[in-house]
């Protein structure tokens, strides 16, 4: 019989180890998945993992690396802070979406005038609107001791709704002949959010998502704040003796998940998105969620399972496009990701034991 | 010697990385009432558990009435005549007493038949019971009634009893001693685990004594001292803490009238507490568990606020001041609960340092952490107070509970407090690490520190307190000098026997 049996300490070796091998796991189950579908499981992983790196277009596929894994980064940094303390923001396309409005919001009222600080406003303008959206969440929970995983999630319906009727009112191009969405801020010069280095896909956002990754480092290993997020995370009731105050720690987690999402909104919709439109979020906001956890909840395990998971967006989008695979069997494949690195994840703390059946 | 009712031989039962019994041997006759001694970790429940078929033996052979016994579960155990006490209730609080006692049954009569049951054996055996009762209004030591008349309606050969008196007013201890008397003249034996001293002298025949997970001795208490007995356990001489005669200085915490509502809803408030305590006293609070110590602590610690007029220390009002702002002046703590509530478990030691030392040992400047400096916070408390583990990197769950419940108390000790409040500061900690850790305290006291130590431990209490009080029903008895204190007016203290002064035996 298989028997767990709890390690004294946690083994850091393992740890380091289980992202790999839920990957490697991810690929066996994903190949049986795909040949279930009747396709080639070695060609599909192939198409998914390695062509859009070393592959005939990779020249193409390269700069998406970084303008999808920017947006999944950003947004995952700022939920790891809050997962670490079991503060649980399912929220953030919600936040993304309402940073991406405010933010072009902003941009679009200056529309056509010309200064140097538009888009520097933009930005605040995002950050903050992610940030408010984070709040409601974040005050009813600790006034009235919501549950934030659904208040956040929910806001995500109302994000969209509000989305929807962004795009087909306030924000709407008076020039775009009745089509909804608004106008495209990449066309906008003082607005836009451009690549900095042509075809690295290096933006704004992305520059963001890495100084991100530092400044969390620092703070989780170095700062106070970070190893009271730390220790509420482990132990609520040792945090509370270590005078941690919860509800400043729930305002700041969420606060900041939520900044950053309004960020990487607002970055996307001037950048690559370009314009407002209904269908403007395309899910960064929860699979960043998986991003947090495929990263252990660790900046640089984030940084490389930000790129991962990147990674599969766009082979999974080659594979649909060469092989014929259906959206959701990639979407399946990412849930498997996550599921394997969960299940792994027990090793870290237990330690597997062969033994004979013990009668209780 | 006559026909033995359980004879043990040779069992050995190893876990990972250690033997908790290795070779144990001994016999129990019918009507004895023998006691398992040993210090935590001794291997005292790991033996108890393989009797009640908790727990397979790796090797070794039991005998029970005669008849090689082997019982692969409980149910086999119980069958058989053999029946358990555990320390820790199994009970539920919004069933009555029938009905918690019906649950443990196999076939259980009708709740008419079984209320019947319950009474008689219980006024047979002076157990007042009153089986329509709530379980969750009952006390502690009511609520060890409910076990044992469970026990006693499968009318067992041989009943165990672990640590049985912990939760008992002296008072309580003198009804449970009487009926366990009665159980023996009726032929019933007993196992006994303990390792309050006293007790065994008074109530047991003969007694095996265990250390490390071997047999290191028999004795018949009744020809033992306390001393000599705890000697055995231990294995080397003991270490009697010490004090000098001081007078006791200004009042540094003066609570008035510190009434706290319980967070938790089967907690117990702080009603109406008045106390002083003086630079260079220890104030012992003794009480049966659950009757207001958590709360009474973490009102102390800051983690419950109370309005700022109820704690003065050192003449300013602090009942609204959170730990962190009471660990600036000067009133530290330390919980009872040392694993998730004093040291987070899955961090390093340094960790644990900075946890409550990030203040008066400067360990953060402006926001940042120090760590250099909190290893070497974490490294002092190791050396000091002989803490065993390779390094202050290892996790604090990888630590035994003694060793961790002296870096616990060595933390707040190392930082200089001008009053310590502490939470059963040897609780499942061996005998020489206890002695440790009551000098620590004397010391501390020495120095001109205010100390207030809660326990259940009467004996600990009374060896280092300058005065004494105790906790009923979340109220404090107005302390006494702790000197000449008899058992019955600390047990009248401590709420007596809950009202059954008048229970006698049948």
């Amino acid at each position: 019989m298989i028997r767990l049996e709890k390690r004294p300490n946690p083994s850091r070796a393992v740890g380091m180890m289980t992202p790999v091998l839920a990957v490697l796991l991810t690929m066996v189950a994903g190949g049986i998945l795909f040949a279930a579908l009747g396709k080639n499981p070695f060609v599909a992983i192939k198409t998914i993992f390695y062509d859009p790196i070393l592959g005939e277009f990779a020249f193409y596929y390269r700069g998406q690396l970084l303008v999808k894994g920017g947006p999944l980064i950003l947004i995952a940094i700022g939920l790891s802070l809050g997962f670490r303390a079991g503060i649980w923001n399912i929220g953030a396309e919600g936040q993304y979406i309402i940073g991406a409005i405010c933010g072009a919001g902003v941009g679009l009222a200056f529309y056509p005038a010309d200064f140097w600080f538009i888009f520097p406003l933009m930005v605040m303008a995002g950050a903050a609107g992610g940030f408010l959206w984070a709040m409601i969440p974040a005050i009813l929970k600790t006034r009235f001791n919501t549950n934030e995983i659904l208040v956040s999630l929910l806001l995500v319906y109302v994000a969209e709704q509000l989305l929807a009727s962004m795009s087909l009112g306030l924000l709407r191009n008076p020039d775009g002949a009745g089509f909804p969405g608004s106008r495209n801020l990449r066309q906008y010069e003082a607005a836009a959010n451009n690549e900095l280095i042509a075809g690295t896909g290096m933006h704004w956002g992305v520059a963001a998502a890495f100084v991100a990754v530092i400044l969390a480092y620092i703070l989780l290993n170095r700062h106070m704040l970070g190893f009271q997020i730390r220790l509420t995370g482990e132990s609520p009731r040792a945090a509370r003796f270590g005078g941690v105050k919860p509800n400043l720690l729930v305002v700041f987690c969420l606060g900041t998940s939520g900044a950053l999402a309004g960020l990487a909104g607002l970055f996307e919709v001037a950048g690559p998105a370009g314009q407002i439109s209904i269908d403007f979020n395309v899910g960064y906001g929860f699979t960043a969620i998986i991003v947090a956890f495929l990263g252990r909840l660790h900046p640089a395990g984030i940084l490389l399972a930000g790129l991962l998971m990147a990674l599969t967006y766009i082979g999974g989008e080659a594979a649909q496009a060469t092989l014929g695979l259906p959206a959701a069997a990639i979407q399946a494949f990412q849930g498997m990701l996550l599921f394997f690195l969960l299940a792994v994840d027990v090793l870290t703390n237990y330690r597997i034991r062969w033994a004979k059946l013990e009668t209780a | 010697m006559t026909e033995a009712l359980l004879n043990i031989e040779g069992l050995t039962k190893a876990y990972p990385g250690v033997v908790a019994n290795d070779d144990v041997s001994f016999r129990i006759a019918p009507g004895e009432v023998h006691a398992l001694l040993g210090e935590n970790g001794a291997g005292k429940s790991t033996l108890v558990k393989m009797i009640y078929g908790l727990v397979r033996p790796d090797s070794g052979r039991m005998q029970f009435g005669g008849a090689p016994y082997d019982p692969p579960t409980p149910h086999a155990a119980r069958a058989m005549g053999v029946a358990m006490v555990f320390q820790h209730f199994s009970l539920f609080e919004a069933l009555n007493v029938a009905e918690n006692v019906a649950l443990g049954m196999e076939n259980p009569p009708p709740q008419r038949q079984l209320a019947r049951r319950i009474r008689e054996v219980s006024e047979t055996y002076g157990l007042p019971l009153d089986p329509e009762r709530l379980v969750g209004d009952l006390s502690a030591g009511e609520r060890q009634r409910v076990e044992i008349i469970r026990c006693l309606l499968q009318d067992p050969k041989l009943l165990i009893m672990d640590e049985p008196t912990s939760v008992l007013t002296p008072q309580e201890v003198d009804i449970l001693f009487e009926t366990l008397r009665k159980l023996q003249a009726e032929g019933t034996s007993i196992l006994y685990i303990s390792h309050k001293l006293e007790e065994i002298k008074t109530l047991c025949d003969h007694a095996t004594i265990l250390r490390l997970g071997k047999v290191v001795g028999e004795c018949n208490p009744r020809q033992e001292s306390a001393r000599s007995m705890a000697e055995m356990m231990v294995g080397t001489a003991l270490h009697t803490p010490t004090r000098g005669e001081k007078a006791p200085g200004e009042v540094v915490l003066d609570l008035a009238a510190l009434s706290v509502a319980s967070a938790n809803p089967f907690g117990t408030s702080l009603r109406s507490i008045h106390l002083e305590v003086r630079s260079g006293e220890i104030l012992g609070i003794g009480g049966v568990a659950g009757n207001g110590q958590d709360e009474l602590l973490a009102a102390l610690s800051g983690e419950t606020p109370a309005p700022a007029e109820a704690v003065k220390f050192c003449g300013q009002e602090i009942g609204h001041l959170g730990p962190n702002a009471r660990r600036r002046l000067g009133l530290l703590a330390a919980p009872e609960e040392r694993l998730g509530h004093a040291a987070a478990p899955d961090m390093s030691l340094t960790e644990n340092a900075l946890l409550t030392g990030a203040i008066r040992e400067e360990l953060v400047s402006g926001g940042f952490l120090k760590w250099p400096r909190a290893q070497g916070f974490a490294e002092r408390i190791i050396a000091a107070f002989d803490v065993r583990t390779p390094g202050p990197g290892n996790a604090a769950r990888s630590l035994s509970g003694g060793n961790l419940q002296k870096f616990v108390i060595g933390r707040e000790i190392l930082q200089r407090p001008a009053c310590l409040v502490v939470n059963q500061p040897t609780w499942g900690v061996d005998a020489s690490a206890a002695a440790a850790i009551r000098q620590a305290l004397l010391d501390l006291a020495a120095e001109g520190a205010a100390v207030i130590v809660i326990s259940q431990d009467l004996d600990e209490l009374m060896e280092i307190s300058d005065r004494f009080a105790a906790l009923n029903e979340g109220r404090l008895s107005a302390p006494r000098p702790a000197k000449g204190l008899t058992v019955d007016e600390i047990g009248l203290m401590m709420g007596g026997a809950h009202d059954m002064e008048v229970a006698h035996v049948a």
